[in-house]
This record gives structure tokens, sequence and C-alpha cells, in this order.
């Protein structure tokens, strides 16, 4: 059964989702990885304002390729997460709800998870060109420079996320492959 | 002496880039539908048969499969009766312009490790040269990506370490990749030789049909021996448990020195893309 998780994302919702659940995602979401999470934390170390409100909003770590012709955006799938841990606690303290990304996270990440509220979510990695069709709209905000790795903002809609790390912690990854393992003995 | 244009060379691996970022080969595909069929863990099951709409939509599209359309490894295989006429290294480089340029893929290299500018054509491509007997050309463009070659590892055993360390090593890098890699992988695995040419012939290895073997006997067994190894871990599709983590496993070996046992392993995704032409 999936649960629909409409834009703002906010505590209250957060907090009701639970590790393994499936989520569609409606609403304005933002795109960050590598370069623009350095960007981002750095503006943050010297008090300045970020280009996009974070508060209660969700950033999907994607380097989307180039919109053919009447795409809104060209295929974009998750990127591993773990290389926007050293940045990703500044955004959570400063009100980032929710992540989209595949792989693992560091102890620090969930730490800053469970004191904020906020959830990890996993979209199917190397799934680009199914991912794209749930994505309506897409604009750069914010250093364009970057090429892919530019901040856009996006319009989704039932953008099909799971629940890896929910807001107490809890991680799909240990419990996911433990039931796998427990079943098949 | 046979000619070939650089220009015939360009044009093929243009079309060589987009075909293997669009198109999923076959021997990948067929191997999915079958883990799909083997697979008893319904999350797992639910993942693999979303894998396979995403490289059906790619297919009828014309859209990248994934969105990391790679750093271009370029390996050529050049008869030493063959002559270019131009420059083989601009041609193969241009062809990876067109294409990434052509077929809306991603531009992912950076011209410095540590400085980090986007070339902003995918440009340079990685390449492989090997010159062979008689008046073939034959290229393959296997497109990378990095979430994968980020997971790959090469380490120097000692040869008391045998062939128990060598499947501990594998082990090892794949449990320590989990979800990373974007499971189910290939994984590609390059024993002796020396430390670089371990690393190249694990990355050779991923050029091979996923479902095929080593030539000889006993890395052949090793190699499926390994992949029910890889599958008995659990880690599963995108790494929620399940018995598909990998599709293949796939071993070269060479001659190495009396001191050494060097082993590299390099991880390939689901999207493992390779595509070629002989001219």
């Amino acid at each position: 059964m999936e649960k629909r998780i409409v834009m703002p994302f906010t505590a209250e919702k957060a907090r009701e989702l639970k590790a393994g659940d499936s989520v569609l995602i409606t609403g304005v979401i933002y795109t960050a990885r590598d370069a623009a999470h350095k960007r981002l934390v750095e503006l943050l170390e010297k008090g300045e304002p970020l280009p996009m409100d974070v508060r209660d909003t969700m950033i999907f770590y994607v380097g989307p390729t180039p919109a053919k012709p009447g795409q809104a955006l060209g295929s974009a799938g998750p990127t591993t997460s773990y290389r926007m841990d050293a940045y990703a606690p500044q955004l959570l303290d400063v009100g980032l709800r929710g992540m989209i990304g595949k792989g693992l996270r560091s102890p620090e990440v969930i730490e800053a998870m469970k004191r904020n509220t906020a959830v990890y979510f996993g979209a199917i990695g190397g799934a680009g060109a199914l991912l794209s069709k749930c994505i309506k709209k897409a604009e750069v905000i914010a250093y364009p420079d970057l090429g892919a790795e530019a901040i856009h903002r996006l319009e989704v809609e039932d953008f099909p996320v799971v629940v890896v790390i929910d807001s107490q912690g809890n991680n799909l990854y240990e419990t996911g492959r433990a039931q796998y393992l427990a079943g098949r003995e | 002496m046979r000619e070939i244009q650089a220009q015939q060379i360009t044009q093929t691996i243009r079309q060589l880039c987009i075909d293997a970022n669009c198109h999923l080969a076959g021997d990948v595909k067929e191997q999915i539908k079958q883990c799909r069929s083997c697979e008893t863990f319904p999350v797992a099951q639910g993942i693999l048969d979303k894998i396979i709409e995403n490289y059906e939509i790619a297919d009828t599209n014309v859209v990248p499969i994934c969105q990391d359309t790679g750093v271009a490894c370029v390996f050529i295989e050049m008869g030493q009766d063959v002559h270019v006429n131009g420059s083989l290294e601009e041609a193969i480089n241009e062809g990876v312009r067109q294409g990434y340029q052509d077929g809306y893929l991603r531009k992912s290299v950076v011209a410095d490790p540590l400085n980090r500018v986007n070339t902003k054509d995918n440009t340079p491509a990685m390449i492989y040269y090997d010159i062979v007997p008689g008046d073939q050309f034959k290229i393959t463009v296997a497109p990378k990506g990095f979430g994968s070659e980020n997971m790959s590892q090469i380490k120097m055993l000692k040869p008391s370490d045998g062939l128990q360390g060598v499947k501990d090593f594998i082990l090892k890098v794949v449990r320590d990749a989990g979800p990373n890699p974007c499971p189910p992988i290939v994984v590609g695995v390059g024993v002796g030789g020396t430390f670089d040419k371990a690393a190249t012939m694990a990355k050779r290895a991923l050029l091979r049909p996923v479902d095929s073997h080593n030539p000889n006997p006993f890395y052949a067994e090793l190699e499926d021996e390994m992949l029910t190894l890889v599958n008995a871990l659990g880690i599963g599709p995108q790494g929620f448990g399940g018995k598909t983590t990998a599709l293949g496993v796939n071993i070269e070996y060479f001659p190495t020195h009396i001191a050494g046992l060097p082993v590299a392993v390099n991880i390939n995704c689901h999207v493992t893309r390779h595509k070629s032409a002989e001219l």
C-alpha cells in the first residue's frame, strides 16, 4: 500500500513514515549533488541566505541528463548519497526535511535526521528513464555553471520512493536484508 | 595495408555512445529477466519489475537508461595491417563529443581531479588499445557510471593467501559496496598480472556477456561459485534484501610474479553497458 505525500513535507508528515513504506511524492522538490552541496554549506558557514528555502522541503540527489524535446528533464535517477554526508547535517539543522538518494548514510547524518525529524528516501538507482516521467516541470534556480550539477526546482507528480531511514533512525538496509535472510532459513 | 578514415571511426563511436546508453545490451536484459523469475522475495521482485520497465521505456523513447551516462570507456582492437588516416585519438574523442551532445547524454567528466571543472563534452574518453594480427578494426564503447566504479577495489594479496584469499576479497568488496552501486550488480574480477594489469582485466571482464564463462574450466567454476556466494549475502536489488545481489561474476586471469597475487574487483551496476561495432 503506497502512501502519498504532498509538499511541503512537515515534521508531522515525516513522523508518520516508517522504514520500508512506499511513498509517492507530489509537489516542489529541489535537486543538488556534490558541487552544489559544497556551495550551499559554504553559504551557511558565511551566514548568507541559500538560493532556496530548504525548510520542510526535500533535496533529490541527482544530476539529470539534458531534456530531449518534449521532456521537462532528461533521465533522473538518484546518485549515491554518502558523498553528501559531509554536508547533509548542516542542511538538516536549518530545516531540510527529506533527502532522496540511494545507498548508505553515515551515523552523523542519521543522528541529524533524528534530531530534526527528517526522512531519507531511496529512489530506484539506475531507473532514470522511469523516474523522469514523474517530473512535470524543471527549472535551474542556481549555479547554472555546474551543468548537470546545477540546482533545479522540480515539480513532481507521484514520484515513487521508499523510506530507507525514518525519523526514528530505523534502516531498511538492515531490516530488509535481515528479513530476507530470516525467511530463507 | 587496409585504410580506415578517421571520420568513419568518429561516426561509429558517436552512434555507439547513444546506443549503449539508451538500449541495454540483450545479455543483460535476459539475465535480469532470468533473475526476476528466480527471485522469491516480494520487495526484490517489485524492484526488478521496475528495472525492467525502466529499460523498456529507455528502448522505446530512446532516452538514457540511467542519468549517469558515464565516462566513455572505448576499447579499440586494431589489426596490425590497418592504417588510420588522421588522428585516431582525436577521432575517438570527437565521436564521444558528438554522441554525448546529439544523444542528450550527461557530461560527467571534469578536466582535473582536484580543480574539478567540467569539460562540458564528456571528453576525454578512457581509451584502451589492443594491437592484434590481421586487418580488423573493432570498437567497443562501454559507458561506466561512477556509483559502481567508486565501489571497486584492488589488493595485492600474498601467494599464500591463495584461492581462499581471492574469494574472501571478492566477497568483502561486494559486502562493503552494499546498496551503493545499484544492485543487482555485475562483478568484474582480474587476478594476476601487475597492479594495473589486474585492474584493466577487471574492467575488461565487464565487457563479456554477463552469462558467459571464462574458457578455462577452473575459472568458469570459480565464477559460478562466486555468483552463488555473492547472492547468498542477501543484499538484493537496491539493497532492500533478496536473492538477486549480482547478475554475474566474470573473472579474467593472467600470469604473475612469483611474489605476488594481485586481485582487482571492478563493480558495475544493473545498467551494465557495452556496444561494439566492426569497421
